[in-house]
């Protein structure tokens, strides 16, 4: 069940997951590339977990190929969010 | 030529604290580490040794085997990698059973949240070889990477090994030893319904009192290179890895064979390897559980290796009598204590011994440290480890 939530809301949980997985907080920003960040798959299907857990959409491994930035991320939640 | 192996780094963390000079100073001044039963390493805080992601990244057995590696590593003076080619060096790490603390994190998760929720770090995190990978990763050796599994003889295992890579040619530097952090609900739990654990919480090793062991958690690790390499980098020589053998009893699952043959071999046959006679050995640190069994199946080995006559006469004493069993950990971290007391010429004490049990009549150092014999000699010992299953490993060890 999808909840509602801004763009906002989510770019700020997004970057407290990043930051929780391991991520330099000052280098953690809408453009940064995963690969910038140190976040491998493995760190990217924890924060499809936490989503999930937080905003009811799920993002599967084919949705996550193409994310390579934080703002692609944001924006893939966005999207499934309608 | 005979390629010989040097010691140049050692790190411990466990319930004496974190350090393998803060593990000796302490133990020798008859400190207890073990608190209301259990042996846990206390003092190691993970965030104040490892980043975030790896703590993230890691079981607690990985994260005490990276803190014990960084000070191995800085005692071995490797500022940047290993001194020689990354390809031509190891990481061989034992443990008794792994990540089990993850393990039963995420069974509690699958129980009660489903599959879906389970961690995808939960196999990385959990598998036995995690530690020498881990470590292997951080340093850059890009050598022989890979565990040694044979219960509470695993840490010795992965010592007698590394010294084997290194004597054999394939390794010039080995970060070796073991790691446990098995204090969790399920393992405490199944070891207390073999009756393997102290009721009384007291590891008195050799005593006729004894109950049980005491469970205990902790790494210990060592740094070994090819003698001439570490010359010529002007490293400091803590001691050498003289000698290593391991048996196996062939007898029971979990019970020592009573009479200590098996024990005893490997004990002959790392003197041997050593091309040292049984009269030149100045300590045994022993095995010594704390289990009615161990202890006295362990005494008859020592006799029976060292002769009765000279067995009487050379100090032995356990380790686990003031920090409990570190399983995996203990051969390990056993082996830094020995070679630390070694260096020092002293016998740290068996802590908690008062009342002694018949045929149990060996020196096993009453709860005082002692100086060991001084002089010119060569300070040697012997370090004992054997595991459920019937894994004996024994390694003999001289400080420099």
């Amino acid at each position: 069940m999808a909840v509602t939530a801004t763009r906002e809301e989510i770019e700020s949980r997004v970057f407290s997951a990043l930051e929780e997985f391991g991520a330099e907080p000052d280098q953690i920003n809408p453009d940064a590339t995963f690969e910038s960040l140190d976040i491998d798959s493995l760190d990217l299907v924890e924060l499809a977990q936490i989503v999930e857990d937080e905003y009811g959409v799920q993002l599967k491994g084919e949705d996550m190929e193409d994310v390579k930035t934080v703002r692609q991320a944001v924006d893939l939640v966005m999207s499934k969010l309608g | 030529m005979t390629r010989s192996v040097v010691i140049t780094g050692v790190g411990a963390v466990t319930p004496l604290g974190v350090g393998a000079r803060t593990l000796h100073e302490r133990w020798t001044a008859g400190v207890s580490g073990i608190e209301d039963g259990f042996g846990r390493a206390s003092e190691f805080e993970p965030k104040e040794h490892l980043s975030t992601k790896e703590v993230r990244r890691s079981d607690r057995f990985t994260q005490l085997a990276l803190a014990a590696a960084r000070e191995a590593l800085e005692d071995a003076g490797w500022d940047d990698g290993p001194p020689c080619e990354h390809e031509r060096a190891a990481s061989v790490i034992g443990t008794g059973i792994g990540g089990i603390g993850t393990l039963e994190a995420q069974h509690i998760v699958l129980r009660e949240e489903g599959a879906e929720r389970i961690s995808p770090l939960s196999i990385p995190l959990l598998m036995a070889n995690a530690a020498s990978g881990v470590i292997a990763m951080k340093h850059d050796l890009r050598g022989q990477s890979f565990g040694t599994v044979s219960a509470c003889a695993a840490g010795a295992h992965a010592i007698g090994t590394a010294e084997r890579l290194i004597r054999y040619g394939d390794a010039d530097a080995v970060v070796t030893g073991g790691s446990e952090a098995a204090i969790t609900p399920l393992a405490t739990a199944a070891f207390g319904r073999m009756d393997a654990l102290s009721e009384s919480g007291i590891s008195r090793p050799f005593d006729r009192r004894r109950d049980g062991f005491v469970m205990g958690e902790g790494a210990g690790i060592l740094v070994l290179e090819e003698e001439e390499a570490a010359r010529e980098r002007g490293a400091r020589i803590l001691g050498y890895v003289r000698g290593y053998a391991s048996t196996s009893d062939a007898h029971h699952l979990t019970a020592p064979e009573p009479s200590g043959r098996g024990a005893a071999r490997a004990m002959e046959l790392a003197l041997k390897d050593a091309g040292i006679a049984a009269d030149d050995v100045l300590y045994v640190n022993a095995h010594g559980t704390s289990t009615p069994l161990n202890d006295r199946s362990e005494t008859n080995a020592i006799k029976t290796a060292l002769g009765e006559e000279l067995a009487a006469t050379i100090p032995v004493s356990s380790t686990k009598s003031a920090i409990g069993h570190l399983l995996g950990a203990a051969g390990a971290v056993e082996a830094i204590a020995t070679l630390l007391a070694l260096r020092d010429r002293i016998a740290p004490p068996t802590l908690n011994y008062g009342e002694p049990d018949e045929g149990l009549d060996l020196d096993y150092v009453p709860n005082e440290a002692r100086p060991l014999q001084n002089g010119d000699v060569r300070a040697i010992g012997l370090s004992n480890a054997f595991g459920f299953g019937g894994h004996n490993a024994v390694l003999c060890l001289e400080a420099s």
